[in-house]
């Protein structure tokens, strides 16, 4: 099989520009995940949950899906604390997170994935903006802008998020219950507060996500599941806490995705992230990484 | 009860149980739910060695369940064996697949086992969805016989052997329950480490169960071609399989055999119920909100509300 160049090139990039939108969705799970070792395993109906807001009021109002997402993020936090206070109250409180909690996300996914299902049926649903269709051409390499966008919105919520990790009060919070829960009552701080807020940027993080995918490609409900793979491969090729780390590794999944998809056909990409964390799991195992 | 008597009388109230149903009910669409009911059973208890008794949550039950099933399409696009065969062919495979994955999983703990669990199985579904020879995404069509080998229909025969194969797996999970087999499970669930200190092989006991867990979950899928006529990935693989094997033993009960019998028979009986009256996406929202709010409310399941002696430790 030849590889020519240009076909390697544009699957390059777009696995580029894939794993820019990868970044943002696992952006949610690094937190709640690799900081709070809350196991979301029901990220991805959140997610889905934000497109479909996105695409019954971009289908209604004709409002721009980006602008949809970033309005919707405050509700996403409400949601995300609402959703953190169930579990502390039933989980964290009485020891059990570990088999119960991640019983209960999980069912929490398929409910999230059967509730979309009832409400707008398993048709694929698409939004329209003025940036899906157009592509920019440098040379032999396309950039198609409804990929691009994303991409640059997405590093864009990340570097953001970084930035208030590391600079604001509360984001420095986060870091330090992350690092060692105790000394942070130590230094009279609740550490379930800050949990909450956490717990509720990562659901808020899941909206702009939605409203990413949806423009990236059409969504139907059942979509989620392929992406828990890839939400914990990337979370766990990233190092689990590190942002940086992590958009790395979604930029890996993304390149390996598009290429496998390009040269061997798309009906083998939902096994690459898979394989991928099956690999990373067993090379290495859980206590060395990255903390 | 001794493991032997155990068996005994059990398998004389699974033999009365198929007499009086397939003497008595004519209906032929309760042998049809039947089958999918004691199907569950199966899944639940074959889950609950795994999760209930060592306490590792596997998501992949899907990945072994349509092993099973396709390892019987295959044997019947090669030769044409009977079901049985077909059963213990597929209990064999989805062994080996589930030895595979405690070898791959050795070192993993709660979510990142549950996590490679899932990982496994839509490896699995990529693999069979890419095969031509067993339909891949087209699926495959599989006739069904009109007459079973034994008197009356072949619903009937296939719901006979499943409940065979339910007294089977229900006696084995007992076994292994009041076994030191058992012992050695319970204590790899309570404190992993502890139980390597103080000498228990885990990493043998691991693999017995995930194998054990494995077969019994393909031998229970063995029979799906006949009984849908087509099969496809898709709908093989579906992650309602891992929910409702999630589900069934964690509402019914995780520390004994008989929890996994109640949540299924349960959660089986009000999705079908609920299929045939309401809609059939409505029964996955039930059992999604079942298994939520038994997770919140009663952590050990009915058999926990029933009979309080279990308790989990907190802070582990």
């Amino acid at each position: 099989m030849e590889i020519s160049l240009d076909l390697l090139v544009n699957a390059i990039v777009a696995g580029l520009l894939l794993g820019g939108f990868y970044a943002a969705v696992t952006l949610g799970v690094t937190i709640s995940f690799g900081m709070l070792d809350i196991v979301n395993i029901a990220h991805p109906a959140f997610i889905m949950l934000g497109s479909f807001i996105t695409y019954a009021i971009n289908s209604a109002f004709h409002l721009d899906p980006i602008l949809i997402g970033v309005t919707m993020m405050p509700a996403f936090l409400v949601l995300g604390m609402a959703v953190y206070q169930i579990y502390y109250y039933a989980f964290e409180r009485r020891g059990q997170e570990s088999i119960q909690g991640l019983a209960f996300f999980f069912g929490l996914l398929f409910v999230g994935e059967v509730a979309l299902i009832l409400v707008f049926g398993v048709d694929y649903r698409f939004v329209e903006a003025a940036y899906i269709g157009p592509s920019l051409h440098f040379g032999f390499v396309e950039l198609p802008l409804r990929m691009l966008v994303p991409f640059v919105v997405a590093l864009a919520m990340v570097g953001l998020l970084q930035l208030f990790l590391g600079r604001s009060f509360i984001g420095r919070a986060i870091l330090a219950v992350a690092q060692d829960r105790l000394a942070l009552q130590l230094m009279a701080a609740n550490p379930s507060r800050v949990k909450r807020i956490a717990f509720g940027i990562s659901i808020a993080t899941a909206a702009l996500a939605g409203a990413l995918l949806i423009i990236i490609q059409p969504v139907e409900p059942s979509i989620g599941r392929d992406y828990i793979g890839r939400i914990f491969a990337i979370c766990v090729l990233g190092g689990m806490t590190s942002i940086p780390g992590m958009v790395a590794g979604a930029m890996l999944i993304g390149i390996a995705e598009s290429i496998t998809s390009t040269f061997y056909g798309p009906s083998w990409s939902p096994a690459v992230a898979f394989g991928f964390l099956l690999l990373a799991l067993a090379v290495r195992p859980a206590g060395i990484l990255g903390r | 009860m001794s493991a032997g008597r155990f068996w005994a009388v059990s398998f004389v109230v699974a033999a009365a149980l198929l007499v009086l149903t397939r003497w008595q009910i004519q209906n032929e669409y309760f042998f049809f739910a039947g089958y999918v009911v004691l199907q569950y059973i199966v899944l639940a208890t074959a889950w609950n060695i795994l999760g209930g008794y060592t306490g590792y949550i596997n998501f992949g039950t899907a990945a072994f369940f349509a092993v099973g099933a396709y390892t019987a399409v295959v044997l019947h696009k090669l030769t044409p064996v009977p079901v049985p065969v077909m059963i213990v062919a597929g209990g064999i495979v989805s062994g080996i697949i589930g030895l595979g994955m405690g070898y791959l999983t050795l070192r993993l703990k709660g979510v990142f086992f549950a996590i490679a669990t899932l990982a496994m199985a839509i490896v699995a579904q990529t693999l069979i969805v890419n095969w031509d020879f067993v339909g891949g995404a087209r699926g495959i069509y599989v006739i069904r016989p009109q007459h079973g080998p034994l008197v009356g229909g072949y619903i009937q025969y296939l719901y006979s052997l499943m409940l065979l194969l339910t007294w089977f797996s229900v006696a084995i999970a007992r076994t292994i329950e009041r076994s030191r087999l058992g012992l050695g499970l319970n204590a790899i669930r309570d404190d992993e480490q502890t139980a390597e200190a103080a000498g228990v092989p885990t990493l043998r006991l691991k693999l017995i169960a995930t194998t054990v867990s494995g077969a019994l979950m393909g031998m229970s899928g063995a029979p799906l071609p006949y009984y849908v006529t087509y099969l496809d990935p898709s709908s093989s693989f579906n992650l309602s399989y891992a929910v409702n094997s999630v589900a069934m033993p964690m509402i019914g009960g995780m520390t004994s055999w008989v929890g996994p019998i109640i949540g299924a028979v349960l959660l089986g009986t009000i999705q079908q119920v609920a299929t045939v009256t309401i809609s059939s996406a409505l029964n996955l929202l039930i059992v999604g909100l079942l298994l939520i709010g038994f997770v919140i409310v009663a952590p050990n399941g009915i058999v926990g509300l029933v009979k309080p002696r279990h308790r989990a430790r907190g802070g582990r």
